[in-house]
This record gives structure tokens, C-alpha cells and sequence, in this order.
């Protein structure tokens, strides 16, 4: 119980985890098998629903990583030891971190929008997904992808690889609406002559701010939303798309010419997360995520003592929620270090 | 069109096609539509590529005709095919392969019954015995025929005399490809390259020097059905069909259309005149209609086949700017004369397709 | 042209590209509350003209949303401009304009 606490994944939960442990005077080793802390939120731009820059939270995470938190990057872990309470992380390396508590934060991975081969991801010029789109704002290259489109019509395909049988994945990967209508915002502002299509089952504008996003992106920006999931997407002489939906609100099959289609892709449990929670023995659900000790009452823990999740390896989730989760594990795992030394120096006090 | 992402999926779909010792079951309707079709796949199994092929004089519809029909329920459809493996059975054969793209999508959902319904197949088993007196084994391996052409596409290609080039310009054909519907809608596993992006009749394509076209409506059916057209007042509905596919393809003025079901080239050749008989309106340029060819028709042309011998004579849209687009000669004064040079007598000329009468 | 005793039929597929979107871009202008419409059908449950005839107004909006408009000059000739439709919006959108402005519009366009 004198060791530091291990963390496992170096992105947002990880940070924040690390951060609030550190700040109560515990050590902290931070293992994160990229070159780089913070996760996917390197990956976006811009944040919903306020539309800040992700660069802001970035620097919230990195300024908590004080000289109590020992960071290890390119960390590759070949094997997890648990001995009664002692965990011992080995590296591919031959390094070895021994700590009194473990703190998986693995996070998820992005769904392969090639599983869904009728939407031509990869197959026609055109298709990209939401995740390429941010990739573009963040190097300033929309021109190059927006250039050159003539009837400026874009097409945004909620619920791919979500809520979808056919490629096993059957739970919702909540922030992907949200995502679209603020993508779509987005590119409005750059192409105000563009019309901008969203293909929706569903709207879940789950948090707050987020239903008024989509009252301004109607009224403000004049994004029209279909209620229709795509069927398929086909290409033209001319590398436009053409997209069939129905309309499920006039009740007959539409179809429509797109210059570009984003597709909205989701969560998908990471393999990297699978490997590591075979390795100490937590199980996962159904949706392939992990699962937790109690969803109200103990979500940070699992059923092995010492070893806590956060963030992403428990589901779809949006950055907010994961830094609020993050806090949560952090008090979590101070506690439970807390009781451990409780219970060793009445151990003590018997002897 | 970024052609190594169609590659990545059709590596996915790869499936176990037999190279000898077939039991080759016909089609109830192609030797009326297309009759040289099956007789090719014969001469080149068997002459070309020296494959054992076997056919049983005595063996039947598999009634999917009746069966897609409502006519016919499906445990008699279960019995006649269970039939069919009887007698292939008897031959000693256990490599199935099938004419008909409807009959390979039949096969495929019977055995797949049974494979989830053991029961269904005991009744079927018991069924048979009472009626005939036979007892059959499930075959190893089911193919269509196209699939085996598919197998073999590259020995055609060495042992080929033409190429799907165009021979005046060295420019590759522009070739539609179409697959019927029970081919690999059904289960997209028994189709080489999957549901969505075929690979059948492209990997011929392709290795035959030609070019597919992907256009819009590639994955939408022909219209054929059966009961769509059956009773003539549905017709509409599958004339609709193909029309949709032709108004999509047009502006890619393909050469041909590459078809592996009976009923699709018999829709897609005949819809065109039908078209353009009541709408005046042709597809592919100055009344020329896009040619629709089987696969073995199309494997016979490349292997210098004559083409009258391939049956391309009964075709309702013209195939000689094909030919002489590929450089296959031709006698034009042969094209209506049978088989012993004997004169069959002229059709009707169309009044918008072009027709390419004999000169004597 | 010969007659083979069918006719081709129609396609029923909503062609976006080719529906001519005139009257809309018109009557959006005239209204533009319409942009905030979510077509929960609020509009259509309470309205007097709904119960009794076929007028449904969420489609009559959606179909002018999506360029089909030969039929809606007869359809809007159902509404009584009760406002009951309007009283239960949640999003605010003013519906007797929509009708009043698609008068206009269709008139103008000759339809």
C-alpha cells in the first residue's frame, strides 16, 4: 500500500486520474504505449458543444502532470502480475513497475468504417469519416478537400457502425449525433452556399447545450436533417455519391447526389483494452466493453480488489463525463489505498 | 474508385470452388433463351480443359421456377432436390454445379435448412425413399457454373484468341457486370467477392483485358422474379427494374453487359427491345442497344469460338458491334441458317434497335 | 409504339436532384420558422381539418421540403387556419404561414 498507483493509458481519464492522485501527495506511474499523452483528444479539432478548441482541454490535462506523476511513454506491457495486492506491470522492454492499486484507462477505438462495404468507405474517393474530417480542420486542410465539389451538397450518415447487427455492434455510441450537427455547423461556416444533408434514425442530443445546438444548426445555419438510415451509397462518372434513403417521414425511397459523404462512426471496445483485462482478469459485457462493479454505486471498480477502470474501456463517452469519471476513480482508488493501510496497521496494532 | 478497397473485401469473400468431377445439373428456360450457353460450358470443360463433367439425362427441374412461384410448397421443392443428390450420388460424384443462378441460391437455402432443421431433412430423406426407392448423400462442394468458369478464367485466358479489347485502338472494353440476384444476395458467402462487390464476373473481366464499370444502380435486380412477370399485368414492374439499371449505366456507354443467370440476360436483352419499342428509346448510342452476353458466351468468344455456334444469332439486341469491336470474324450470311446450313428463315426487324440482316 | 399489354411503371423514388425546389426555397423564405420543424406530428394530431379528411400537415411540409409539390395546392385547400396546430408546436414554427405562403408560392409557380 506504499506503492505508487499504476495507470494504464495515458489519455484523458488517465491524465486527469493522474493528476487528482498526484495532487493528494500519492505517487503516480504513468504508462501510455504511444509517444504522447492525451489519447483521441489529439485527434479532434474542435469540441462540442461549445465548439472550443480540444487544445484547451490538452493543456488543462498536461498542467497537472506534476513532478509526483513519473510518465513512461512507448510503454508496452507484456504481462500483469497481481500478488496479493501488489501489481506488477512488465514492459516488453524488461522494465517492471510495482504499484499498490491499478488504473486501467485504455480508452476505445474508432469503428473501421470499411466494415460496412455498401457505404464505399475506401472504395470511392469521396467517403470519408468524421474522424478524417477532423483530422482535416486540425491541419487546415479542408480546402483541399472541399475544393473543387460542384453542387456543394454534403451528406452526413448517422449510426455507422452503431446500433447496427450486421457488424455486432448493437449499443449506441451516444456522441456521434452530436458530432454530426456540430461537423455540420462546421462546415456550413466554411461553405455557406453548401446544403448539408444528415441521414438520422435517431437524434440523441443526450446533454445540455446540445438540443439548442441542433435548433441552431437548423435555424442558424439551415443544416436539413432526413430521418432515414442510408442503405447505400454508389458513385457516379463523376466521383460524386449517390445515397439511398428512404424518407421515412413522407414514406417513400429518395434518392440524392452528394459531392462528399461523412460517416459518423462510433465506439468500438479497443483490442489493446481486451488484451490488457485478459491479463488481470476483468470480464467484459455483451458490447464487448468492460464491466463494473456496480453501475450506480461502484462504477470505477471491478471485481478484482485494487483494480479500477475509467473512461472509455466502460462505453461510449463524452470528454466531460470521462474528466467527471476520471475525478470519481481518482477518490475511488484513494479510498481503497486508505482502507488497504487501515487495515495493515491494525494488523499492526494485533501483532 | 480506390480499386485495393474492393480488393480488401473480395479477399474476404473466398470461397472453395471444385476443378474436377462435376455433376452438372441444366436449367429448366436457358437452352430456350440462350442455346448455346450450356453446351459451351461442355466444350470447354470437357475439350478445353479435359474436366470431367457428368450429366444425368434423367434428372429435373430443381423447381425453383414453382417454388418462387408459390406453386410449388417447399418440402416437394426440398424431395426434388433431394433427387438430384441422389443421382448424383449414384455417379459417384460429389462436386455439385449448377446452370442456373436460382437453383444455386435453392440448393444453398436447402442445405442450409437442413444444416439448421436436421429433422426437415430426415422427413425429406423418408420422402424421397417412399416416392423413388433412392437415398442420396449431400454433395461436398456446390457451385455455379460461372464460379467454375471464374476458376478456370485464367487457363481461358492463355488458351484465348481474342481479347475484351477493342482491336482497332488497343483500348480495354468498357464491360457492365451483373450478377443475379441468388447468386450472393442470399448468402453473400457463396458468392465469390461477396454480396456488395462481386467478384465473379469481374475477375473474368479483368483477366480477359476487359474494364468493369461501376455505376449507380449495379446492385439493383434486373427485375426478373418470377412472379413479377409471370402474369403479364406485373410486367410493368420488371420492365420498371431494368430500366432504372439501363438509365444508370448509359452515361458510361458500356460495350456489353456481363450477366451469370438465366433470367438476367433474358430480361436486360429483351427489356431493351421491348423498350424501345414502346418508348422509342435505345441504349448505347445511334440504336445499337448494349449487348448482353452470358458468361459462356462470352468465354467461347474469347476462345474463338464461331458465333453463330454460340447461339449470339437469337439475341434481341445486336452483337455485331462487339464483335467487330473485338476483331471476331464472322460469316453474316450464316447467322440465320441452322445447323446443316439449312435457311431458318428472317425475324421481324425491330423498329429502333438496329438489325443486322443476312447478305447472301 | 407498340402496345404489349402492360406499360413500364413509374418510378416512386423521390429523384432530389431532379424535383424542382422552387416553391420550397420560396415558401422558406416567406417563413423561415419552417428550418426549426423536427416533424414530431404534434401539428397533425391536433389538427380540426386531420381528423376528418387526409390533410396531414408534417407531410404536407415534408414533401415541400423535399421538392414534391403537385399534389399540395388541393391538399392546403383543407386547412380551416384554426392555429391549432401552431398552439401546440414545440419548436415554434408559425403553420398557418406555411399554408398561406404555399398559396402563394403555388399560385405563383402555375401549380
Amino acid at each position: 500500500m506504499n506503492k505508487p498507483v499504476v495507470i494504464i493509458g495515458g489519455g484523458i481519464a488517465g491524465m486527469e486520474a493522474a493528476a487528482c492522485i498526484s495532487a493528494k501527495g500519492r505517487e503516480v506511474i504513468l504508462l501510455e504505449k504511444t509517444g504522447q499523452l492525451g489519447g483521441h483528444l489529439l485527434q479532434w479539432d474542435r469540441l462540442f458543444p461549445t465548439r472550443r478548441k480540444s487544445s484547451e482541454v490538452l493543456r488543462h490535462l498536461e498542467k497537472g502532470m506534476n513532478d509526483g506523476i513519473s510518465v513512461h511513454l512507448e510503454a508496452e506491457i507484456s504481462g500483469i502480475e497481481n500478488n496479493n495486492g501488489v501489481f506488477i506491470v512488465k514492459l516488453s522492454d524488461g522494465r517492471e513497475f510495482e504499484g499498490s492499486a491499478l488504473l486501467l484507462s485504455t480508452g476505445y477505438s474508432v469503428f473501421d468504417a470499411r466494415k460496412k462495404e455498401e457505404y464505399g468507405y475506401g472504395i470511392y474517393d469521396n467517403v470519408i469519416t468524421s474522424a478524417e474530417l477532423e483530422e482535416f480542420f486540425r491541419n487546415n486542410r479542408q480546402e483541399n478537400l472541399l475544393k473543387g465539389i460542384k453542387s456543394k451538397r454534403i451528406g452526413i450518415v448517422h449510426c455507422v457502425g452503431s446500433r447496427d447487427e450486421k457488424v455486432g455492434n448493437l449499443y449506441c455510441s451516444k456522441v456521434c449525433c452530436i458530432t454530426g450537427v456540430k461537423q455540420a455547423i462546421e462546415i456550413k461556416e466554411l461553405l455557406p452556399e453548401s446544403e448539408i444533408y444528415c441521414f438520422y434514425m435517431d437524434l440523441r442530443m443526450f446533454d445540455r447545450h446540445f438540443e439548442e445546438m441542433y435548433y441552431e444548426a437548423q435555424q442558424k445555419w439551415g443544416i436539413h436533417f432526413i430521418r432515414g438510415r442510408m442503405s447505400e451509397a454508389a458513385e457516379n462518372a463523376d466521383h460524386t455519391l449517390v445515397v439511398k434513403v428512404e424518407d421515412t417521414l413522407t414514406g417513400l425511397p429518395l434518392k440524392m447526389t452528394v459531392d462528399i459523404l461523412i460517416l459518423l462512426v462510433g465506439f468500438i471496445p479497443s483490442p489493446e483494452t481486451a488484451r490488457l483485462a485478459g491479463m488481470l482478469g476483468i470480464d467484459s459485457g455483451e458490447d464487448g466493453f468492460l464491466i463494473v462493479e456496480d453501475e450506480h454505486f461502484a462504477s470505477n471498480s471491478t471485481s478484482i480488489p485494487g483494480v479500477f477502470i475509467s473512461g472509455a474501456v466502460k462505453g461510449p463517452v463524452c470528454i466531460e463525463h470521462t474528466i467527471t469519471d476520471a475525478r470519481a476513480a481518482a477518490l475511488q482508488v484513494l479510498s481503497y489505498l486508505d482502507s488497504e493501510i487501515a487495515k495493515w496497521r491494525n494488523s499492526e496494532t494485533v501483532k | 474508385m480506390k480499386i485495393e478497397g474492393k480488393q480488401m473485401i473480395w479477399k474476404e469473400y473466398q470461397k472453395e470452388i471444385a476443378s474436377d468431377n462435376f455433376f452438372y445439373v441444366r436449367s429448366c428456360v436457358r437452352q430456350n433463351f440462350f442455346p448455346g450457353s450450356e453446351k459451351t460450358f461442355l466444350r470447354i470443360m470437357r475439350d478445353e480443359l479435359q474436366k470431367d463433367v457428368f450429366e444425368n439425362a434423367s434428372h429435373t427441374t430443381c423447381s425453383g421456377i414453382g417454388y418462387h412461384s408459390d406453386i410449388v410448397p417447399i418440402e416437394t421443392t426440398m424431395t426434388m432436390i433431394a433427387r438430384q443428390f441422389a443421382l448424383m450420388t449414384e455417379a459417384g460424384k460429389e462436386n455439385f454445379t449448377t446452370s442456373c443462378i436460382t437453383s444455386f441460391g435453392l440448393y444453398n437455402e436447402v442445405l442450409e435448412t437442413w444444416h439448421h432443421f436436421p429433422d426437415v431433412e430426415e422427413r425429406v430423406r423418408q420422402n424421397l425413399l417412399k416416392a423413388t426407392g433412392r437415398s442420396f448423400n449431400k454433395p461436398k462442394n456446390i457451385s455455379h457454373a460461372s464460379d467454375v468458369i471464374f476458376h478456370f478464367r485464367k487457363e481461358i485466358a492463355d488458351r484465348g484468341k481474342f481479347t475484351l479489347t477493342d482491336h482497332r485502338t488497343g483500348k480495354p472494353l468498357r464491360v457492365v457486370e451483373h450478377i443475379g440476384c441468388h447468386y450472393s444476395k442470399m448468402f453473400p458467402s457463396k458468392g465469390v467477392g461477396g454480396a456488395e462487390y462481386p467478384y465473379v464476373l469481374a475477375g473474368m473481366i479483368e483477366d480477359w483485358g476487359g474494364e468493369v464499370i461501376d455505376y449507380p444502380e449495379r446492385r439493383h435486380c434486373c427485375g426478373f422474379g418470377f412472379r413479377q412477370y409471370l402474369v403479364k399485368a406485373n410486367r410493368g414492374y420488371s420492365i420498371a427494374c431494368s430500366k432504372k439499371k439501363f438509365e444508370s449505366m448509359e452515361s458510361y456507354s458500356p460495350d456489353m453487359i456481363l450477366t451469370n443467370c438465366p433470367g438476367c440476360p433474358m430480361f436486360l436483352d429483351r427489356w431493351q427491345y421491348a423498350i424501345s419499342e414502346m418508348e422509342g428509346k435505345t441504349y448505347g448510342g445511334n440504336g445499337q442497344g448494349i449487348p448482353v452476353l452470358t458468361y459462356e458466351e462470352l468465354a467461347g468468344l474469347v476462345l474463338g469460338y464461331n458465333p453463330w455456334d454460340l447461339g449470339l444469332q437469337v439475341h434481341q439486341v445486336p452483337v455485331e458491334p462487339l464483335l467487330d469491336k473485338m476483331g471476331v470474324p464472322y460469316d453474316p450470311g450464316m447467322k440465320f441458317k441452322g445447323a446443316n446450313g439449312e435457311d431458318l428463315g428472317m425475324p421481324e426487324a425491330p423498329s429502333y434497335l438496329n438489325f443486322y440482316p443476312e447478305t447472301a | 409504339m407498340k402496345d404489349f399489354g402492360y406499360s413500364i411503371n413509374k418510378d416512386k423514388q423521390i429523384d432530389f436532384d431532379d424535383n424542382n425546389k422552387e416553391v420550397m426555397n420560396k415558401v422558406l423564405r416567406m417563413e423561415p420558422s419552417l428550418q426549426v420543424c423536427i416533424a414530431c406530428g404534434s401539428c397533425t394530431a391536433t389538427c380540426s381539418a386531420g381528423q376528418f379528411t387526409g390533410f396531414n400537415i408534417r407531410r404536407v411540409h415534408t414533401f415541400l421540403r423535399r421538392g414534391e409539390v403537385r399534389f399540395l395546392k388541393k391538399e392546403i385547400m383543407k386547412c380551416m387556419f384554426c392555429g391549432k396546430c401552431q398552439l401546440v408546436c414545440p419548436r415554434g414554427v408559425n403553420l398557418r404561414n406555411l399554408i398561406l405562403a404555399l398559396h402563394n408560392s403555388l399560385e405563383i409557380n402555375g401549380l
